[in-house]
This record gives C-alpha cells, structure tokens and sequence, in this order.
C-alpha cells in the first residue's frame, strides 16, 4: 500500500490564510491544490512535507476571462475548464491541444494549472505553453504582489519563483491579434507524459510572421524554450523553408536526457517534427484555416 | 483530526489520519468495498468515485480534502431495488469480465451520460481513457454504456 509519510493538514479558506499559514509552518510546509503530482511524489518518499495547506476551497481562484488586454486564468483552474474554455479556443487553440492529451478526464478533473506549473516537472505540458504565448505569472506573498515572466518562473526542474511564503494566484496570456497556436505531443499511450512536445503560436501580418513563440516540453530546453528559433521566424514568411530552420534550431538549442521514454538521439529527432509540425498548424490557424 | 463526509447521502464522522487516503476511508473505515483500489498511481481508475458530482480518482484525494463535501460511490448507484441504466447495460452487454475495473467504469459511464445523453463510440471511448481494463474487455463496455444511452434513467435512478 502506497501512503505518504504522516504530516498535519490545515485547510486555507483564502489566500492571506494559505500565506499567513504558509509563514506559520515554514520551509517544510506545501499548498495542496489538485494533488496529482504531489500526492504521488509524497507516496513514494520523494516529497515529504510536513503540513500540507489545502486550497481546495478558493473557489475564487478557478476563473478564466478577459482582464483589459490580457486573458486571466486563476491558479486553482482545473485542466477540465481549460480544455472546454470557449475563451480560450477563440484565442489560443494551444491550450485545447495541450489538454486534450494532458493525463485523462478524470486527472483533468481535478489537477490544476497553478499545481502543475508550481511542479515544474520538466515534462509538465503547460509550462511549455505558457513559455511558448510569453505569459506572466501573478505572485503573492504577504506583503504584496509581484508578476513573472513565465521564462524566469522557472529556475530548474521542480524549483520555481514561487518560494516561501509565496503562492500562485493568477497566469495571464496577453491577446494578440492575428495570430493562432497549437500543440503537438507523441506519447507512449494515451495520457502518458510526453516523450517530447512543442507548442507555438504564430502571428502574422499578411504573409510575413510578425511575431511567434516557441515552448518545449520533457527535452532539456532552457525556459522551456528556443528563443533563437523565435528569432529566425520574424520577419520572415510561413514557408516550409523557414519553419525548417526554426525546428532545426530547437533541435540544437535541446537538451534531452536519455530514459525509458526513449535515447537522446530520438527526442532530439522528435522534438524537430513536433516543433514544424506546431508551426505549421499555428500558420494556418493564423490565416483562418482549419487545422 | 475528525472529518465529516456525506457518502451517498449520508453523513459520516471519523477519526482519521490526515494521510489517509480518500479510498482508503471509503473500504477500510466505513466498510464501502465496492470502490477498488487499484494502481495506487491515478491511471488505472477502478477507485473512481464522484467528489461534488465530479469523478475523481480517490486513491490520489486524501480523506482529508473531502471533508465536508459530498462523496458518491458505486453502492449509490442502485436505488430502491432498481439498477442504474449503467449496472442494468453492464449486465445485459457482459460489460465485465473479472470486474475490477467495473465500480469506476460505471461511476466514470454515469458522469458522462449525465452531461451526453447520446455519446457515440469514440466519445465514449475517451471518457473512458482514464478506466483502464486489464482484461481489454473495451468492446462491450462500450456496448454497455450504449445500451445505458439508448435506457435512460427511470426516475430515481441516480447516483
């Protein structure tokens, strides 16, 4: 039988209590939001908190809507919402993609996007998307409230600029015009992590790309992503050329890891046809295709 | 600590450790063995149970974070003597084999039906990604929640 290690449970009934209680039970202490990847880390021994701070209850943290020129997705916002959020599929599709293949619906059900990017698993799909649309992290702490770029939100795989008596509270993904997004993933089996993954969107103006975002998920990228690839797209037109040589050059900027998901030669080949095939899709999206 | 748990509809109390899992307090605490506990890593969903209407995977929910919420299991399923749509199509279609999969796949069948009336197959089969069936007997559960989609509720049936 798989049970953590004992630890005290409080519940927060808001964010000045998870922060108020985050100080009072200092370094050893954890928010508790989805639990699907805490929970099993503190199974196998790997995480051992000593209090765990429920947040389940901030209802007023699962929201996402137009906030001025920027879309708001609250930190305790279940994969489920994201994945059916009209909002979100009328401006960037990447978020559906992404979803559609994060775990299963019943995991979806329950998991967060403020719990997974908190993780920071290396092979976590949102923080990869996140990196790829440029979003900000909003922080709190007990005296204030500060916002991250989501590619200096995280500092290593499991470490995040949420340190201490700090929480996640919002993510916001600015809106942009004439642009579209999307995600593509080769897993071993339906809602396995990914072996590698690569979101993008693209913007265009005409047919030259005005701007574009690239996010790498499970190969070692740094920030989750390629910002030289970025570089090559602007100001260059879509063609299967150009796209090339941004997937080349995330291939070089990567970093994988051998394991069971596969040797580094492979990912490092994956990671190329994931990130052409993003682009392409995010390309005809821009244009108003059907892709 | 004591956490309160209405569990198909009745309010129970116990004295529990906070790390004691959700399915763990479901068979061991108050005797509900019909949810299974599986794979003990959220995959295989045989403890799938509803937590405020909504299916989740109770050996990945801490006894704890139910407190004071609603919980519903597979012993809520029949009401009065009548089998849910769900138990009646498993049954009619042999949509179990060795049945270890069968409490969360009908707990996961119930919610999906409850928000598409008429699922086709491939819609079914996605709902179910997170059921995992180790005798691969997907055929006639898909079948099953079929013959539920074409028997709607009659009225009481729940969960």
């Amino acid at each position: 039988m798989q049970v953590p290690a004992p630890f005290e449970y409080e519940r927060a009934t808001s964010v000045d209590h998870a922060l108020s209680l985050l100080e009072r039970h200092g370094p050893e202490a954890r928010l508790l939001a989805g639990g699907h990847s805490l929970l099993p880390m503190m199974k196998l021994r790997l995480a051992r908190p000593e209090t765990l701070i429920d947040i389940n209850d901030l209802r007023d943290l699962d929201y996402i809507r137009l906030d001025g020129d920027a879309i708001a997705i609250g930190a305790m916002t279940r994969h489920a919402s994201l994945l059916d959020s009209a909002l979100l599929a009328e401006h960037y599709r990447i978020f559906a993609d992404a979803e559609r293949v994060i775990a299963d619906p019943i995991v979806r059900n329950r998991g967060t996007i403020g719990g997974s990017l908190c993780q920071a698993d290396p092979s976590e799909d949102l923080s990869a998307v996140c990196a790829a649309l440029r979003a900000e992290a909003v922080i709190r702490s007990p005296g204030g409230r500060e916002t991250v770029d989501m590619r200096s939100f995280h500092r290593g795989p499991y470490e995040t600029a949420v340190t201490g008596a700090r929480m996640l509270v919002e993510i916001r993904v600015p809106i942009r015009t004439g642009i579209g997004s999307a995600y593509e993933k080769v897993e071993r089996r339906a809602g396995d992590w990914a072996v590698a993954a690569a979101g993008a969107f693209v913007q265009l103006d005409g047919e030259i790309i005005t701007d574009a975002g690239i996010g790498l998920t499970a190969v070692g990228a740094p920030h989750f992503t390629c910002e030289a690839a970025e570089q090559l797209l602007r100001g260059q037109p879509p063609t299967s050329q150009v796209l090339t040589a941004a997937a080349e050059a995330c291939r070089e900027g990567s970093n994988p890891q051998s394991d069971q998901r596969g040797p580094v030669d492979y990912k490092r080949h994956l990671i190329g046809v994931m990130v052409e095939r993003a682009l392409v899709r995010a390309a005809t999206r821009a244009r108003g295709g059907d892709a | 600590m004591k956490v309160t748990i209405k569990v198909n509809g009745e309010e129970v109390t116990r004295d529990v450790e906070p790390r004691l899992l959700l399915v763990h307090f479901l068979r061991d605490t108050i005797g509900l063995t019909g949810t299974h506990w599986g794979c003990d890593t959220s995959n295989c969903g045989a403890c799938v149970v509803w937590l405020d209407g909504v299916p989740v995977k109770s050996c990945t929910t801490l006894a704890a974070m139910a407190d004071g919420h609603e919980v519903a299991t597979v012993e809520g399923m029949e009401v009065g003597g009548v089998l849910d749509p769900v138990q009646e199509g498993f049954m009619r279609e042999h949509g179990l084999q060795c049945g270890f999969c069968t409490p969360g796949m009908m707990m996961t069948a119930r919610w999906l039906l409850n928000n598409n009336a008429d699922p086709d197959e491939a819609t079914i089969r996605e709902a179910i990604s997170g059921n995992v069936c180790r005798c691969t007997g997907y055929e006639n559960i898909v079948r099953a929640i079929r013959w539920a989609a074409g028997h709607p509720a009659a009225e009481g049936a729940s969960a």
